[in-house]
C-alpha cells in the first residue's frame, strides 16, 4: 500500500511537472498564484471604466474626492448584494429588497425620531443601536417570514417576493401616512459617511496596518494548513507576490481615502470652535475611510466567511448545484432557504440604515428600484442565474461598477433617461460576456 | 439453506401506491451481514421504489423495516444514515458546483474547534478514500461538474463507504461506466463484502451484477416474482423470472410469481 502511494506521488510529480512545462510563463503565474481570471477580469473591467470616464472628464473621475464619494454611495447596494448571491445561488431570487430596505428604514426613523426621545430624552446615546437592533429585528422577522411561505408552502420566491415588493413598499407609506421622516439621531448618521462620519486618518492608517497584517496571516495560516497533510504548496515567491500586493492595495486605498479633505468651511467651522488658528495654506483635515464603506466592507468579510468557511455556506453551495443530491445528502433544505432570506432581510436593515443615515431622513419612496441593482450587481459580479455560481466579493465589485457608471455619467452630464439606459445595456453585456467565458472555461 | 443469523435488513410486505398506481405492492426482501443481493426487474417494476424505501427518499404505505432484527423508523435519508444505510443513485447524486471532497463530507463536513470548515483535513481524507478506490484520481480542486462519469461515480461510492456504511445500496451501479471503470466497481463490492457490508444492487440488466451478487431477488409490476441463491440458477432461469414471471425449481417463489400449476 506504501509502496503504491509512493509510486502514485512520483507519477504525480512526473506529470504536473510535464504539465508545468507545456505551458507559457502567464498561465504557469495564474497557477502558482492560483488568482481567480474571472475575478480579475471584472477588477480589470473596472479599471478600464474608471480609466475611460477619467479621460472623458478631463481629470475629473480619478480624484480622492470622487473615489471616496463612489464608495460611500456604493456601500449601501453593495450590502444587500451580498446577500442577494447566497440568494440567486439557491435558484432563488428577491424582488422585495428595496421596499424591505423603505419599511425597515422607515422603522428605524420612527423609532429613534418619535418612540425612542419619549423615553430616553433626545440624543440619548443608546438611541442609535436600539434603533439598529430594531430595525434589524424587522429585516430578519420580514425575510422569516418569506423564507418560510417560499419553503414550506412551496410558492416561488418570484411571486412571494413580487408580492413583498408591494406590500412593504405600502406598509413603508402607511407607516406615517407617507410623511418623512427627519432629522435623524446624530448617532446614527455617522452609519451614513460624510465629514463626521469618517474615522480621519490615523484611524484609517490602523485599519489599513491590521488589514494587511490579516492578509499576511491568512496566508502564512493556509500554508501551514496544507503542510500539515503535506500538500502541494504554492511557490514561494507568489506568496510574496500576494502579500505585498495585497498591502499594496489596501494602504493605497488608505492613502486615497486620507488625501480626501474636509470642505473649508467645515474646516474652518471646525477650526474656530476648537481655537485653531487657520494657517495659510488652509487646514487639511483628512476624511478618512468613511464609516458606511467599514460597515459593507465588515459585511463583505463576514458574508465571505459565511459562504466558505462554514457548514450553512456549504450548503447553500450545494443546494444550487443539485438540489435533489443535497436533499439527499441529509441537508434540511427548507430551513436553508428560510436561513437565507432572513440573512437577506438583516443585511437589507443594515443597508436602509447606511441609506438612511446618509440621507438624513426617511421617506417613503427609499430603496426603490435597489432591488433591481442589487441583482444586477450580483449577475454583474459573476452570480450564475442559474444557481450554484457566485462570489460575494464579486457582486460586491458588480455593485461598485454599476455605481462608477452612473457617477460616472453624472460627472460628464448625462441626462438620466441616458443614464438608465447605458445601466440596462450594460447589464445585459455583462451578462452577455459572462455566458462567453463560462463556455470558453469549459 | 435457512441463514441462522438476524438478517441486517429485513422489509416485509412493503407497499406504496403513487396516485393509485401500486409502484410497489406487499413485497419482501432481506439482506445478510457480507451479502450481495441483486434487485433485478425491468424499468418500472418498482425495484427502485422500493430500495428508496429503505433510503428514506419515500414513505412507505404499508409494511415494516427491520434492521438487525428491530423494526426501524426511516422516514427521510437523514433517519437511514442513523442506522448505517448510504444509497448511491442512479442519478449520480452529487452536487455538481463543490470539489470532490465537499461532495465526500456533504450534510457531515468535518469542522474546526472553531465551528469552521476544515477544508484542508476533508481534503487529506478525501485523498485517502479516493486513493484507495481510484488510485489515477488527482483532480481535487475542481468542481466535480469537470470529472468524467466514472470519476464521479467513484465520488458517489467514496462518499459511501466514507462513513462506515453497513448497508450499502447501489442502484444501476455501473450504467454510466466503461469496462475498466465497471470491473473497478466489481473489486470494490468484493472488497466491501469480506468487511461484512450487506449490499443491494438494483440493476435492469442481468449481466451488470449476477457475477457479483450471491442473491437475486426478482420484481415485476411492483411485486416480487421471487428470490434464488445465483448458484441454483442460471442467467437464463433469471430472466425468465423478469421477463415472465416464471420461477425455476429451485428458487423460492413470491407473490408476483406467475401462477402456473
Amino acid at each position: 500500500m506504501a509502496d503504491i502511494t509512493q509510486g502514485n506521488q512520483t507519477q504525480r510529480t512526473q506529470a504536473n511537472r510535464a504539465r508545468n512545462a507545456d505551458e507559457n510563463p502567464v498561465k504557469r503565474f495564474f497557477r502558482a498564484t492560483e488568482i481567480d481570471t474571472r475575478l480579475l477580469g471584472m477588477v480589470g473591467a473596472l479599471a478600464i471604466i474608471w480609466l475611460g470616464f477619467e479621460i472623458m472628464t478631463g481629470g475629473l473621475f480619478l480624484t480622492p474626492r470622487n473615489l471616496w464619494n463612489l464608495t460611500v454611495q456604493t456601500s449601501s447596494v453593495a450590502v444587500m448584494a451580498t446577500g442577494m448571491v447566497l440568494i440567486i445561488v439557491t435558484r432563488n431570487i428577491d424582488l422585495s429588497v428595496g421596499s424591505v430596505l423603505g419599511f425597515c428604514g422607515m422603522i428605524m426613523a420612527v423609532m429613534q425620531v418619535k418612540v425612542l426621545p419619549q423615553y430616553l430624552g433626545l440624543e440619548h446615546p443608546a438611541i442609535w443601536i436600539i434603533t439598529l437592533a430594531c430595525g434589524i429585528a424587522v429585516g430578519a422577522a420580514i425575510g422569516a417570514l418569506q423564507g418560510s411561505i417560499i419553503a414550506f408552502l412551496n410558492v416561488p420566491a418570484f411571486i412571494v417576493t413580487l408580492g413583498g415588493l408591494l406590500v412593504w413598499r405600502g406598509a413603508t407609506w402607511f407607516v406615517t401616512s407617507g410623511q418623512t421622516v427627519a432629522p435623524m439621531n446624530s448617532t446614527f448618521r455617522l452609519m451614513g459617511g460624510g465629514t463626521e462620519g469618517s474615522i480621519g486618518a490615523t484611524a484609517s492608517w490602523i485599519v489599513g496596518i491590521i488589514a494587511c497584517i490579516a492578509i499576511v496571516g491568512a496566508i502564512l495560516n493556509s500554508r501551514k494548513q496544507r503542510k500539515r497533510f503535506g500538500f502541494p504548496l504554492r511557490p514561494v515567491w507568489a506568496e510574496y507576490f500576494l502579500g505585498i500586493l495585497g498591502c499594496i492595495l489596501v494602504m493605497g486605498a488608505v492613502a486615497i481615502a486620507n488625501h480626501y479633505y474636509w470642505p473649508v468651511n467645515i474646516a474652518r467651522k471646525y477650526a474656530d470652535a476648537n481655537g485653531i488658528a487657520w494657517p495659510d495654506g488652509g487646514l487639511l483635515i483628512s476624511h478618512g475611510i468613511a464609516i458606511p464603506v467599514l460597515v459593507a466592507i465588515a459585511v463583505g468579510i463576514v458574508m465571505t466567511f459565511i459562504a466558505t468557511r462554514l457548514r450553512f455556506g456549504r450548503y447553500v453551495f450545494a443546494l444550487g448545484g443539485n438540489p435533489e443530491a443535497a436533499e439527499l445528502a441529509g441537508i434540511k433544505t427548507r430551513w436553508v432557504t428560510v436561513k437565507i432570506f432572513m440573512l437577506m432581510g438583516v443585511l437589507c436593515a443594515i443597508a436602509a440604515a447606511i441609506s438612511t443615515a446618509r440621507l438624513n431622513a426617511a421617506t417613503n419612496a427609499q430603496g426603490e428600484l435597489d432591488e433591481l441593482y442589487t441583482i444586477a450587481a450580483a449577475v454583474i459580479g459573476g452570480t450564475s442565474l442559474a444557481g450554484g455560481v457566485g462570489t460575494i466579493a464579486g457582486a460586491m465589485i458588480g455593485a461598485l461598477v454599476m455605481q462608477s457608471l452612473q457617477s460616472g455619467m453624472v460627472l460628464l452630464g448625462i441626462d438620466s433617461p441616458f443614464q438608465r439606459i447605458v445601466v440596462g445595456v450594460v447589464l445585459v453585456v455583462a451578462v452577455w460576456l459572462d455566458t462567453i467565458y463560462r463556455a470558453r472555461a469549459k | 439453506m435457512k441463514d441462522q443469523r438476524t438478517p441486517l435488513v429485513e422489509m416485509k410486505n412493503i407497499s406504496i401506491s403513487f396516485g393509485g398506481i401500486h409502484a410497489v405492492d406487499n413485497a419482501s426482501v432481506d439482506l445478510y451481514p457480507g451479502e450481495v443481493v441483486a434487485l433485478l426487474g425491468h424499468n418500472g417494476a418498482g425495484k427502485s421504489t422500493l430500495i428508496k424505501i429503505l433510503s428514506g427518499a419515500y414513505k412507505r404505505d404499508g409494511g415494516e423495516i427491520l434492521i438487525n432484527g428491530e423494526a426501524a423508523d426511516i422516514s427521510n435519508p437523514r433517519d437511514a444514515k442513523k442506522y448505517g444505510i448510504e444509497t448511491i443513485y442512479q442519478t449520480l447524486a452529487v452536487a455538481d458546483n463543490v470539489d470532490a471532497a465537499a461532495n465526500l463530507y456533504l450534510g457531515r463536513e468535518l469542522r474546526t474547534p472553531w465551528g469552521t470548515l476544515d477544508d484542508v483535513a476533508m481534503e487529506a481524507k478525501a485523498r485517502e478514500v479516493m486513493g484507495r478506490l481510484n488510485p489515477n484520481f488527482q483532480r481535487f480542486k475542481e468542481p466535480v461538474k469537470a470529472l468524467s462519469g466514472g470519476q464521479r461515480q467513484s465520488v458517489a461510492i467514496a462518499r459511501a463507504i466514507l462513513f462506515d456504511a453497513r448497508i450499502l445500496i447501489m442502484d444501476e451501479p455501473t450504467a454510466a461506466l466503461g469496462p475498466q471503470e465497471t470491473a473497478q466497481v466489481g473489486e470494490l463490492i468484493k472488497q466491501l463484502k469480506r468487511e461484512g457490508i450487506g449490499i443491494f444492487l438494483i440493476s435492469h440488466d442481468i449481466h451488470d451484477v449476477f457475477d457479483l451478487a450471491d442473491r437475486v431477488s426478482v420484481m415485476k409490476n411492483g411485486q416480487v416474482v421471487g428470490q434464488a441463491r445465483t448458484e441454483d440458477v442460471t442467467k437464463d432461469e433469471v430472466l425468465g423470472m423478469i421477463i415472465m414471471g416464471k420461477v425455476p425449481p429451485k428458487a423460492i417463489p413470491g407473490p408476483g410469481a406467475m401462477q402456473t400449476a
